[in-house]
């Protein structure tokens, strides 16, 4: 039984500051959460993640077009759901870790290692570190896809969804998957499943991206589908005049030494010989 | 984020103790999403559960924010009334497009925001109300009586209040227009520009600073027209639909005028 280590004790102190706050009633800073919907698919040649662009703070858009699927290996993708700043947090540790493992052993890194480095984290924090990933890729042992969530448990799957938006995801992915699809059917059933948890849940919108790896080739698509740019715009636009905001006081300071902005080197030599240093000193102007 | 802080009175209305019920159900309350992360609860990351919390006492929630947003913009001689439709709860979308907006005469119309059923009972009542001063003073309720008419009756429910958030807006006797903003429990305010709900706090300063002038010092206050006054509401809905996520999907906007009542519907994002 391997026993829930402490955290990093550089965490000790945050985490003894932070339950202060609670006793003394100050409130934290509201976190920024994903929302999201994050999906993947194994299809017939390789993974196919797709993930929606939006973050949100309580009830508000923090992030319109935020990145969700990170980067772990040339061959691993990771899409993250949960507090943004713990996604990006382990996705990028675990990504430098396996580029030191990758030096240190000479070859591609496996989907299971990340996996395992993942959870192994996210277990010794007990679930404190609110990351709920989609972890996908495509190794020597073939297409891999897997869940992984806050407390540091694992799922390998044939379709996956994460976030508030996953049941509508899940939806659309149980009527819509079968084995071996082609790539045009996997992107579309994504492309589908993420759309249904941008338009019917709350937490997720703004645009899809999807990233298609294969073995041998990864294909990021940041913006697959952009469906909810901005439509209107007042045609009179807003314009604000020189004197809308009152100007109480002034105050004009010399540069000590002529400033002279040229275009080309050899002529700027040239201007600086011949500039005369004009008095110091400042002028004021009060209204 | 406690839905109820303001409304929640002291005693308690049930005759239970009031007791503090840490972080009760709540309209914004995160649900029991699959995947969810659950292990971030509302005291935010870094904080130990504090093992000195007793037992949890749950009681009887009457209230949910279904959210939406409401604002109520007068002219000099019309007022345009305009809400989204969107009902929101939680993380869910229950409908998309609902009615927030009661047409009380040619010259007085209602828009209000926060829990759709004590909505729909409150517009209820008050068509009830006038009918019957119809019926009594053979004409129909003006502006400013209708406008003190909704203060009285949210304050008769001082104790167990509507959780609606009401804007009013319309055309006086004297054919000026105005508009009327309130809180939960009655108190109202006359002015030019309102706005209530999930997206006042990012449409109300630009109603300031536009229809009002506010912090403009240098720039000569002109009165929009009605065109005007209509782009600038379909703009502020566009982008509070942008940032708030329980503002989208269509927007009614009521022109009043001397003429009656115009309505107009506007698209907004649906995600």
């Amino acid at each position: 039984m391997v026993f829930p280590c402490l955290p990093l004790l550089r965490h000790a102190a945050s985490l003894w500051y932070g339950s202060l706050c609670g006793r003394r009633g100050y409130t934290m800073p509201k976190p920024v959460k994903t929302g999201t919907t994050i999906a993947g698919v194994v299809f017939a040649d390789g993974i196919v993640l797709g993930a929606d662009t939006r973050a949100t703070s309580g009830s508000t858009v923090f992030e319109k077009f935020c990145e969700k699927i990170h980067y772990i290996a040339p061959n691993i993708y990771c899409c993250g759901a949960g507090t943004s700043a713990d996604t990006e947090s382990s996705t990028g540790l675990i990504s430098s870790q396996l580029e030191l493992h990758r030096l240190a052993t000479g070859r591609e890194s496996r989907v299971s290692t990340s996996l395992t480095m993942l959870k192994r984290m996210l277990f010794r924090y007990q679930g404190h570190v609110s990351a709920a990933l989609v972890l996908g890729g495509v190794d020597l042992h073939g297409p891999h896809l897997y869940t992984v969530y806050p407390h540091g448990s694992t799922d390998r799957l044939p379709y996956v969804t994460m976030g508030s938006g996953s049941l509508a995801a899940m939806a659309v992915f149980e009527t819509g998957y079968k084995d071996d699809l082609s790539l045009e059917d996997a992107k579309n059933l994504v492309y589908r499943g993420i759309s249904a948890g941008i338009y019917n849940d709350l937490g997720s919108g703004g645009n899809v991206d999807l990233c298609i790896i294969k073995r041998g080739s990864t294909e990021y698509l940041r913006g697959f589908a952009t469906e909810n740019a901005r439509k209107y715009r007042r045609p009179s636009g807003y314009a604000f005049a020189p004197g809308t905001t009152a100007v109480l006081s002034s105050k004009f300071t010399r540069p000590l030494k002529e400033i002279a902005v040229v275009e080309e080197a050899g002529v700027a030599e040239a201007a600086v010989d011949g500039a005369a240093t004009p008095a110091t000193g400042e002028m004021d102007t009060t209204t | 984020m406690d839905a109820l802080g303001l409304l929640r009175p002291a005693a308690s209305v049930s005759g239970l103790p009031a007791a503090h019920v840490p972080h009760a159900a709540s309209g914004f309350a995160l649900g029991d999403h699959a995947g969810r992360a659950p292990a971030a609860p509302a005291e935010g990351p870094g904080v130990v559960a504090s093992a000195s919390s007793g037992p949890l006492q749950r009681r009887f929630e009457p209230y949910q924010n279904n959210g939406g947003t409401v604002l109520a913009v007068a002219g000099k001689d019309f007022c345009v009334v305009a809400s989204d439709t969107r009902l929101g709860l939680g993380y869910s979308i229950p409908s998309r497009k609902v009615s927030r907006i009661l047409k009380m005469t040619d010259k007085v119309v209602l828009a209000s925001s926060g829990m759709q059923a004590d909505m729909m009972t409150l517009h209820k009542t008050l068509r009830m109300r006038l009918v019957k001063y119809q019926q009594n003073h053979q004409k129909d309720m003006s502006l400013t009586a209708a406008s003190q008419m909704l203060s009285n009756m949210l304050y008769t429910r001082r104790f167990f209040p509507y959780y609606t958030f009401n804007v009013l807006g319309g055309i006086d006797e004297k054919g000026e227009g105005w508009a009327y903003g309130y809180d939960a429990i009655g108190s109202h305010e006359k002015v030019s520009a309102v706005c209530s709900g999930t997206g006042q706090t990012l449409i109300q300063p630009v109603l300031d600073n536009q229809i009002e002038f506010k912090q403009q010092w240098g720039a000569p206050k002109v009165d929009l027209s009605l065109e005007a006054t209509v782009e600038l509401i379909r703009d502020a809905f566009t982008s509070a639909g942008e940032r708030d996520i329980y503002t989208g999907d269509y927007v009614e906007i009521c022109k009043i005028t001397k003429d009656g009542v115009e309505v107009e519907e506007f698209q907004l994002k649906f995600d």
